[in-house]
C-alpha cells in the first residue's frame, strides 16, 4: 500500500454544526451614546442599524454624534477631569481599571458572542483571544495608575486631560482597551468612537463601566463614521487624539491637527513581511502563515501579508500551505469548528474583491479552497497569490483580508532588501532553526514588532506599533504610558 | 612687513568632503555691521546630496559597536579640546565676549563626553523584557529612527548645534543640519573637527543657508525619517508638521534657548529619535519537565 501524509479530502470531512448558545444576554433595540455617566439620546436625532455580517440581520439601532454631542461628551470629559479624576490618587484610580477588568472577566462570553456578531469574526478567536486580552490589558494598567513616577525615571509625569480616541472595526473591544486602559492608568478622560460598523461591545464596555462606578464623565463612548470623528479631532479641547486605523485616514487626521497643541499617537497600517528559511520547522511554518494572514478574516493591521519563501523549499511550503488551507473551516462566525468567519462588512468585500482581480491581472496566479460559503452575508475564501512581483500592487498595498502574495528569495540579503521596500512597518515575521539567523533578521527588520517562530501574537505587557508610515507611538507595556503623559 | 593673513573659505560638509554649494551662491555672514565671511548659500539640491550621504552611511553607523560610537564621540571632544583657540576667536568675531567664547566652547567639550558616555548605556534604560501571558521570550529594544533632518538653534551656533548633533548620533542616527545662519562659522569648523575624529563621512552632514528656502525639503523629503526644529515660530512649526505628514516624518520641536542650561543633558533628548521594536520568540515546553532543580 501506498504510504501517503495527506488528509484525504474527497471522504466526507462534514463537522456537526456546534454553534454558540446567544440565549445567555439579550442585546438592546437601541444603543444610545453614553456621556456624563449615562446612556443619552443623541441631539442629532439620528440612529444606524447595525447589523451581523454573516447573515446581513439587523442587530440594534446605534446612535449617531454629531458636532453638539461630540461637545457634550468632550465638556464632561473636562468637567470629570477637572474636578474628579486629575484630584484622585493613583491607587484610586488603578482600582476602578481593576473593576473594568474583572466585570469584562464575569461578563466574557457575552462579549464574545456580541463581538462574534457584530464584526463576523470566529467566536473561538472573540472568545480565546479579543475577550481575555482586553480584560488583560485594563487588569496591567490598573496597576500601573500608581507607580507612573517608576516608569519614567528623573521625570515628572502628568497626565494630558482629555483624550480623544477613534479605534477600527477589526479588533472593537480589544482596541478600546487599549486605548482606554493606559489613558486612565496616566490619569487622562477619555472620548472614545467606537467604528461604525462594530459599536455594540463598545457600549457593553459602557454598561461595565457604569457598573464598575467610575465617575461620571470620565469615559464617554459615543458612536459614528468618519465625521463624528472628525468632530472629536478638530474639538478645540481635547489635548491628545490615539487613533487606530488606515495610514489615508491617519495622515488626514494628521493635518487637521497640526499647528495645533494637540498631541497624537498613530497605529496605522502595514504590509508585514512573513519569511520562512529552508531551515524553519516547515510544518509550523505553515501554521504560522495561516495564523499570519488567515486570523481575524485577514482583517489585521500586523497580518503577514507578504510571503516570502527560501527558493529551496518553495514547491513543498506551497503545497503544505493549500493543503493546510483545505482543511480551514468557512463560515457561520458563531459555530465554535469555524476558522474563518464573515468579512466584516460589505465595503470591505468589495475592497478585497478588487484586490483579487488586480492581483489576477497582474498575472500572479490565484488559489482559494473549494469551500461552500453561505448564501447571505459577506465572505471570501482564504485566499494565496503565487508569481507575485515585488511591484504589483498586492504585494504592495494593504488589502486587511484573507489575500496572501507570495514571493520567493535566494539569499538573506535579498530577503531583507525585499521586506524593508515597503513604506510601512508594522510586523515582521522570520522562520528559521538557526539562532543567529533570527537576530540578523530580526535587526534587521524596519518594524516594531517581530516574530520570530511565531506570529500574531500579543500581550498588554508587550509594546505593538509601527516605524516609518505605520504610524508612532506604543500601546502596550511600559511604552505605553507615554502616549498619554506629559513632562515638566 | 607685516605678513599678509591667509582668509578661509567657508564651505559645507557633505559625506566627508568639503564641497562648494552646487548652486554657486553665497550669502555674507554679518557681525558688528561688517561682511566676516561669505557662507555658502546651499540649495536644494546640496540637501539632496546630504540625504543620500546620511542615507548611505545610517546603516554602518547604527551597526557600530556602542563601544565604537562612544569612543568616536568622545574622539571629536578631544579633537575640539585641541582647537579651542579657534573657536573662541570665530565666538568672539562673531561677537562674543572673550569669557562667554571660552565658556561655551568648554561647555561644547563636556557635552560631546556627555553623549558619549550615554552611547554604551541608554539601550539599558529604554529596553524592557516584557513578562508576557504565555510561553515566550519577549523584549523591547530603541532602534535609530534613521536619518535626521535638523535646524540647529539660531541663537546657539556652537553650543546648541554640538548638544543636537550630539544626541542625535549617539542614538545611532545620521543628519542632515542647517547651521544657525548668522552664527554659522563654528558650525563649518566643527565640520572639519568632524572630518579628523574618526566620524565616518556622511554621519553628519552641515550645510549653511536659509530655514525658509530650504524647509519644504527639509520636512518632505521622503527618505529623511525625523526632523528637528529648534525654535518657537508658530507658522514655521505648523508647516513643518504638515509636510512632515508625508511620510509620517516624526517631528520634534525644541527650543532656541540657553544651551548653558543643564536640561539639555539627559538621555530623554536621545529617546526622541529612537523607536522600539518588540521581538518575540517561543520557548519550548517541553511536558512534564516540571521544574528544574
Amino acid at each position: 500500500m501506498k504510504k501517503t501524509h495527506k488528509i484525504d479530502f474527497s471522504s466526507d470531512w462534514n463537522l456537526a454544526p456546534a454553534p454558540e448558545s446567544t440565549t445567555h444576554f439579550k442585546l438592546k433595540d437601541t444603543y444610545d451614546l453614553f456621556i456624563n455617566g449615562k446612556f443619552v439620546a443623541p441631539k442629532s436625532g439620528k440612529y444606524f442599524d447595525t447589523i451581523n455580517p454573516a447573515n446581513e440581520k439587523v442587530l440594534a439601532k446605534v446612535a449617531e454624534a454629531n458636532e453638539a454631542d461630540i461637545d457634550s461628551a468632550v465638556k464632561a470629559a473636562r468637567k470629570a477631569y477637572d474636578t474628579v479624576w486629575s484630584k484622585l490618587s493613583g491607587k484610586e484610580r488603578g482600582k476602578y481599571i481593576y473593576r473594568i477588568a474583572r466585570i469584562i472577566q464575569e461578563r466574557a462570553r457575552e462579549f464574545a458572542v456580541v463581538e462574534t456578531l457584530n464584526g463576523g469574526k470566529a467566536i473561538r478567536e472573540s472568545r480565546d483571544v479579543d475577550v481575555p486580552l482586553a480584560a488583560a490589558h485594563f487588569f496591567y494598567y490598573a496597576g500601573w495608575a500608581d507607580k507612573l513616577e517608576y516608569a519614567f525615571p528623573n521625570r515628572k509625569p502628568k497626565a494630558l486631560g482629555v483624550a480623544g480616541q477613534i479605534i477600527p472595526w477589526n479588533f472593537p473591544l480589544l482596541m478600546a482597551a487599549w486605548k482606554i486602559a493606559p489613558a486612565l492608568a496616566a490619569g487622562n478622560t477619555v472620548v472614545i468612537k467606537s467604528s461604525e460598523t462594530t459599536p455594540l461591545t463598545a457600549y457593553l464596555l459602557a454598561e461595565v463601566i457604569q457598573e464598575a462606578g467610575l465617575p461620571a464623565g470620565v469615559v464617554n463612548i459615543v458612536s459614528g463614521a468618519g465625521l463624528t470623528g472628525s468632530f472629536i479631532v478638530n474639538h478645540p479641547d481635547v489635548d491628545k487624539i490615539a487613533f487606530t486605523g488606515s495610514t489615508a485616514v491617519g495622515k488626514i487626521i494628521m493635518k487637521a491637527i497640526a499647528g495645533t497643541p494637540k498631541k497624537s499617537t498613530m497605529e496605522l497600517g502595514g504590509k508585514a513581511a512573513n519569511i520562512i528559511f529552508e531551515d524553519a520547522a516547515l510544518d509550523q511554518a505553515v501554521e504560522g502563515i495561516v495564523n499570519g494572514i488567515f486570523f481575524n478574516q485577514g482583517h489585521v493591521c500586523c497580518a503577514g501579508s507578504r510571503l516570502y519563501v527560501q527558493e529551496s523549499v518553495f514547491d513543498v511550503v506551497v503545497q503544505k500551505l493549500k493543503d493546510r488551507m483545505n482543511s480551514l473551516n468557512v463560515g457561520d462566525p458563531l459555530d465554535k469548528n469555524t476558522d474563518i468567519g464573515a468579512i466584516n462588512s460589505k465595503k470591505q468585500l468589495e475592497t478585497i474583491a478588487k484586490y483579487i482581480e488586480i492581483g489576477k491581472n497582474e498575472g500572479a496566479e490565484m488559489y482559494q479552497p473549494s469551500c461552500d460559503l453561505p448564501s447571505k452575508g459577506f465572505w471570501c475564501r482564504p485566499t494565496i497569490f503565487t508569481k507575485v512581483s515585488q511591484s504589483n500592487r498586492i504585494a504592495q498595498e494593504e488589502i486587511f483580508g484573507p489575500v496572501l502574495a507570495i514571493q520567493t528569495f535566494r539569499t538573506v540579503d535579498e530577503v531583507i532588501e525585499k521586506a524593508n521596500n515597503t513604506p510601512y512597518g508594522l510586523s515582521a515575521g522570520v522562520w528559521t532553526d538557526k539562532g543567529s539567523k533570527i537576530f540578523n533578521m530580526t535587526s534587521q527588520m524596519r518594524a516594531g514588532v517581530v516574530w520570530a517562530n511565531t506570529f500574531n501574537k500579543f500581550d498588554p505587557a508587550s509594546p505593538f506599533g509601527g516605524y516609518k508610515e505605520s504610524g508612532f507611538g506604543r500601546e502596550g507595556g511600559v511604552h505605553g504610558l507615554e502616549a498619554y503623559l506629559k513632562f515638566e | 612687513m607685516s605678513r599678509i593673513e591667509v582668509l578661509k573659505t567657508y564651505k559645507i560638509y557633505i559625506g566627508g568632503s568639503f564641497p562648494r554649494t552646487e548652486s554657486g551662491r553665497y550669502y555674507p555672514l554679518i557681525a558688528n555691521k561688517k561682511t566676516v565671511a561669505n557662507m555658502c548659500l546651499s540649495s536644494v539640491k546640496d540637501f539632496r546630496n546630504a540625504v543620500v550621504a546620511a542615507r548611505g552611511a545610517q546603516g554602518g553607523w547604527s551597526h557600530k559597536t556602542a563601544y565604537n560610537r562612544c569612543q568616536i564621540l568622545y574622539r571629536i571632544a578631544e579633537v575640539l579640546e585641541g582647537r579651542k583657540a579657534q573657536f573662541v576667536e570665530e565666538l568672539e568675531l562673531q561677537g562674543s565676549t572673550k569669557a562667554k567664547a571660552q565658556q561655551e566652547v568648554d561647555l561644547s567639550i563636556d557635552r560631546l563626553i556627555y553623549y558619549a558616555g550615554w552611547c554604551d548605556k541608554y539601550t539599558q534604560l529604554y529596553s524592557t523584557v516584557n513578562p508576557v501571558s504565555g510561553s515566550f521570550f519577549n523584549f523591547s529594544v530603541p532602534e535609530p529612527t534613521g536619518v535626521v533632518s535638523v535646524f540647529a538653534p539660531q541663537k546657539s551656533g556652537l553650543l546648541g548645534l554640538v548638544t543636537q548633533i550630539a544626541s542625535i548620533i549617539a542614538g545611532g542616527n545620521t543628519c542632515v543640519v542647517l547651521a544657525a545662519e548668522q552664527l554659522a562659522l563654528c558650525a563649518v569648523t566643527f565640520a572639519e573637527v568632524l572630518a579628523t575624529s574618526d566620524v565616518p563621512g556622511g554621519v553628519v552632514n552641515i550645510l549653511t543657508g536659509n530655514q525658509t528656502e530650504l524647509l519644504t525639503q527639509f520636512a518632505a523629503h521622503k527618505d529623511v525619517n525625523a526632523i528637528l526644529y529648534c525654535g518657537k515660530d508658530a507658522e514655521m512649526i505648523a508647516k513643518i508638521q504638515d509636510l512632515a505628514i508625508e511620510n509620517l516624518k516624526r517631528v520634534v520641536i525644541r527650543e532656541d534657548g540657553d544651551y548653558f542650561d543643564e536640561k539639555h543633558e539627559s538621555p530623554y533628548l536621545i529617546f526622541d529619535f529612537q523607536e522600539t521594536k518588540t521581538t518575540w520568540h517561543p520557548i519550548e515546553v517541553i511536558a512534564g519537565a516540571g521544574a528544574g532543580y
